[in-house]
């Protein structure tokens, strides 16, 4: 794949680093800030490889949207105080869960090594899709066309989590108050 | 090298993707694991990604489009139940959740 | 009509014993005279004696090749190679042995109607008797070894039963287990031996064995002293030395005393204690065969005469006199056998049976009159007290002192010829014999003197007093007790009646037996044959037959000069003690038996417990306990550790999954390479 080295690997370093924070930090609002910057490396990586749109919805959507949510919810619940769970308990379980993850992410990397490019090439190469008008124009075309069907369905979707979320999280009435 | 080989961006994302099921696995706050949660779904967006370029089709990047519309509904809707357990619970810590131990 | 014979008996014990299970035992110990179960029993048996006198009456007139009676009643059990039928014979062997039993039976079962009126559980005691006497003629009309078994088994239960059965005393309960587990010792050679039998032969049938083993001497396949044959033979023996009380297996049978005395009568002198000499005497073509075997027989019936009579000189009981005094009358049975006389030895049970029980069922009737009594010391001048006990006693005195013209000389004598002239005996064998039966005269002379004889050594007030104390429990007996405030008094007519009618038999019984005219060689020659070194002219080893006439002399002289010894000698008691405290150590070892129970406890029942101990400690409760309580303790271990899983938590149920997922990947990729 003909992508700039560099700025691959710079930023697939920065998501890396990013991304062991997240998990490694004991204050949770640091947590949720290394998880912005993953998101943004991401994106970065999007677009490297081409997929200009998802590296903007990338932006918007998660960094923009659901990171905001997740820091909204940490200062309702009062739980930004550094975190109580990165102790000495459990140490063992833990090891035995790094160890696992690891053995089976040397398993992943062996296969992906190991693997060959044998499925036939699409219509979509590069040349073709500036010749269409980009990539944001392509995907649009598609979506309206061949994707349809899944495009109102997450929409329906969308609905039912607003209204779910809503319904979970409303204070419930308790009996004999009125309201 | 102009080149990066389709393998290690895979690695990548296999890497990025077990780092947030280690976080899931060892993490005992509720929200630190939801956002590994979606640390996950990121690593698979970009292995999408990825497929699309290199098998020059757009099948990818429609999944993506899907997933991240999705992984977000899930994000409100798993944070509005952290918000309702909070109420009985008074706490985030997941050891607290054992209803299911025998 | 041979089926009878056993049955009869049989139908008497099951009669008794479900009266006394079903309705006296669960009804508690309310006392029930003994007429009535002692009145079956001896119907039944005298029944039985009546049968075996009809078929004795048809052997009579019975050619001798063909003199038997065979009845099959099934066929018992067949596995492979191996009949077993539910068969009877009776030749002339074992026609004698049942007269004698059911005779001799019939006797004291109505002697002890008398002797047992006092006890609490009769029927219990009746049904006992006639199953002993099933048994014992199961033992001697079974046409196979393993019906033989069976009834050496039977009796021995019988045995056991009887023994203690008083079993409320320690003592006797444990004499009971004695005698039984002393048995099963020997029973193990018993059995060892028909294992052998049937490996050699393929068959335990008398008859055919008997056919088997002449065949296999015509061809040629089985030498004279052949290894095998002297195996058997010596394992069988083994079976006889616990059975009939030889050297070293004695141990029970003076114990054995602990029983009631018609019991002692019974089977401890005439009957179950026989059943070594005619099991020896049935497969005597066996013995015939094995000089060696014989040898160790005759050695062995030797030396257990000579040792027992040593014991005998020194003991204070009357019973126990008696018991070792069956010890070495029987072992000069085996004596007798083992010289090759297989008839001698005969004889000798039969009229050993006779002045035998006589004898007990005296001494029962001086425990009894004496008010249980046994220590001949406390004893003496009981003539005038006990006149019919008196002079019937007399009489087996005399008999087994070997005096003539009375039936132990006869017999006696007959083993002591043999001894020392027959192909198997000599000169050695004979001066045990002769030497014992000096000894027997002497302490039998010193046991009648003691009991009956000089003046009374007991103050017969305290009789008074005790008997007054006794009589208060009894209720409506007959006993007659005409001099009831005396004390010591005759026993009741059911007492005597047998007492004399065995003085009668012990007195003429030896004329079936005269040498040179002896009806009962001829009459047993089918089943023994006849015997060189006899009385007929050729003789190996080159004995004068005027020798017979010598040795007889010598053996009546040997029998007067014991009697005169003790007549002399305890006439003056002050000059016994004096006697005893000169020869202290000798006599103690003797009173104490030879310290032979000491021994075997130390060497043997001990070892065995602390054996038995150890493998219970270390073993038992150690290995086996600890591997059958560590199943439960792993099944118990693997819940717990497994239930570690069930957390609830549903990050460790991830990884969980995460766990399944490696090891299926690893299975794959195993697979793949």
């Amino acid at each position: 794949m003909s992508i700039s080295p560099f700025f691959f690997y710079a930023f697939a370093s920065i998501a890396v680093i990013c991304s062991l924070f997240v998990i490694l930090k004991k204050n949770p609002v640091a947590s949720a800030f290394s998880l912005v910057l993953v998101f943004f490396a991401f994106a970065g990586i999007y677009a490297l490889l081409d997929a200009h749109l998802i590296a903007a919805l990338q932006i918007f959507v998660y960094a923009g949207a659901i990171m905001v949510l997740f820091v909204f919810v940490i200062m309702l619940l009062n739980a930004d105080v550094p975190s109580f769970d990165m102790g000495r308990t459990h140490l063992g379980l833990k090891a035995v869960a790094g160890l696992l993850s690891a053995v089976t992410l040397g398993i992943f990397i062996w296969t992906f090594k190991s693997s060959a490019w044998n499925a036939a090439l699409g219509p979509f190469t590069g040349d073709a899709i500036e010749a269409s008008g980009g990539n944001t124009q392509v995907i649009s075309e598609l979506m309206f066309s061949e994707y349809i069907l899944p495009f109102e369905l997450t929409s329906v979707l969308l609905l039912a989590a607003i209204i779910g979320a809503v319904a979970i999280a409303k204070r419930k009435l308790s009996v004999g108050r009125s309201q | 090298m102009t080149q990066v080989e389709p393998w290690v961006i895979l690695s990548f994302c296999a890497i990025i993707f077990f780092i947030g099921f280690t976080g899931v696995l060892i993490r005992r706050n509720i929200l630190i694991v939801l956002m590994c949660i979606e640390l996950m779904l990121n690593a698979v967006n970009l292995t999408f990604v990825t497929f699309s370029k290199q098998l020059q089709h757009m099948g990818g990047q429609m999944s993506v489009f899907f997933v991240i519309t999705v992984a977000a509904a899930e994000s409100a809707v798993g944070l509005g139940l952290v918000i309702a357990m909070f109420r009985t619970l008074r706490s985030v810590d997941t050891d607290e959740i054992q209803l299911l131990r025998e | 009509m041979l089926a009878l014979i056993p049955l009869f008996p049989l139908v008497g014990f099951l009669i008794n014993g479900s009266w006394y299970a079903f309705g006296q035992a669960p009804a508690g110990c309310h006392k029930a005279g003994s007429k009535i179960p002692g009145a079956i029993a001896t119907l039944f048996i005298f029944s039985s004696f009546i049968v075996s006198a009809f078929i004795f009456n048809q052997l009579l007139s019975m050619e001798p090749e063909h003199r038997f009676i065979e009845q099959v009643l099934f066929s018992w059990m067949k596995v492979g190679g191996f009949n077993l039928e539910m068969a009877f014979r009776v030749d002339s062997l074992s026609t004698l042995f049942t007269l004698v039993i059911t005779g001799v039976g019939t006797l004291i079962h109505l002697y002890s109607i008398g002797y047992m009126s006092h006890d609490e559980t009769p029927g219990k005691f009746f049904a006992y008797l006639n199953l002993f006497c099933f048994a014992m003629l199961m033992l001697v009309i079974g046409s196979s070894l393993p019906i033989l078994f069976l009834g050496w088994e039977g009796v021995g239960l019988c045995s056991y039963l009887l023994i203690g059965y008083w079993y409320t005393d320690e003592e006797k309960a444990k004499a009971g287990k004695k005698a039984f587990v002393v048995n099963r010792v020997g029973d193990l050679g018993f059995l060892l031996g028909m294992f052998i039998i049937f490996w050699t032969f393929g068959t335990l049938d008398f008859t055919e064995l008997k056919h088997g083993v002449e065949q296999a001497v015509h061809t040629g396949t089985l030498v004279a002293d052949a290894s095998v044959v002297t195996l058997i033979c010596i394992l069988l023996f083994v079976g006889c030395m616990g059975k009939s009380a030889q050297i070293p297996l004695y141990i029970w049978l003076p114990d054995a005393m602990a029983g009631p005395t018609p019991v002692s009568a019974l089977i401890h002198a005439a009957t179950m204690v026989t059943s070594g000499i005619y099991m020896v005497s049935r497969l005597n073509f066996f013995y015939a065969l094995s000089p060696s075997a014989l040898n160790v027989v005759a050695t062995v019936g030797a030396f257990t005469a000579f040792f027992a009579a040593t014991i005998a000189i020194a003991q204070r009981d009357i019973k126990k006199v008696l018991a070792y005094s069956t010890v070495s009358q029987l072992g000069y049975m085996f004596l007798g056998c083992g010289v090759g006389a297989f008839s001698a030895g005969v004889f000798h049970v039969i009229t050993h049976a006779f002045f035998k029980a006589l004898l007990f069922l005296g001494a029962g009737s001086v425990i009894h009159g004496m008010h249980e009594e046994q220590d001949i010391w406390k004893m003496g001048g009981l003539k005038s007290k006990m006149p019919k006990t008196f002079l019937t006693f007399a009489v087996g005195w005399i008999a087994i002192c070997g005096l003539p013209p009375f039936s132990g000389f006869f017999s006696k004598d007959e083993i002591l010829w043999q001894a020392f002239s027959s192909v198997h005996g000599s000169r050695v064998l004979w001066g045990l014999g002769a030497v014992t039966a000096v000894m027997t005269a002497f302490y039998m002379t010193r046991l009648f003197y003691l009991t009956f004889l000089g003046q009374p050594r007991f103050d017969e007030k305290k009789m008074v007093s005790h008997h007054a104390h006794h009589d208060d429990d009894h209720h409506g007996h007959d006993h007659g007790h005409s001099d009831h405030s005396v004390g010591v008094h005759e026993s009741p007519w059911m007492m005597t009646l047998p007492l004399q009618v065995l003085a009668l038999l012990s007195a003429v019984g030896g004329l079936m037996g005269i040498p040179h005219m002896s009806w009962l060689e001829h009459w047993l020659e089918p089943v023994i044959p006849g015997h060189e070194g006899a009385h007929g002219a050729s003789l190996v080893g080159g004995v004068d037959p005027q020798m017979e006439w010598i040795l007889m002399g010598v053996s009546v002289l040997g029998a007067i000069l014991g009697i005169a010894v003790a007549f002399k000698l305890y006439r003056n008691l002050k000059g016994v003690e004096g006697l005893a405290q000169r020869f202290a150590p000798l006599h103690r070892a003797l009173e104490n038996k030879w310290y032979v129970d000491e021994i075997y406890e130390a060497l043997i029942i001990k070892p065995l417990q602390g054996l038995a101990q150890v493998l219970w400690k270390c073993f038992d409760v150690g290995v086996i306990d600890r591997i059958v309580l560590s199943f439960g303790r792993v099944s118990a271990w693997t819940g717990q550790t497994v239930r570690l899983m069930q957390t609830g938590s549903i990050q460790v149920y991830a990884l969980m999954l995460l766990v399944g997922l490696v090891a299926t990947a690893g299975y794959f990729i195993y697979g793949w390479h």
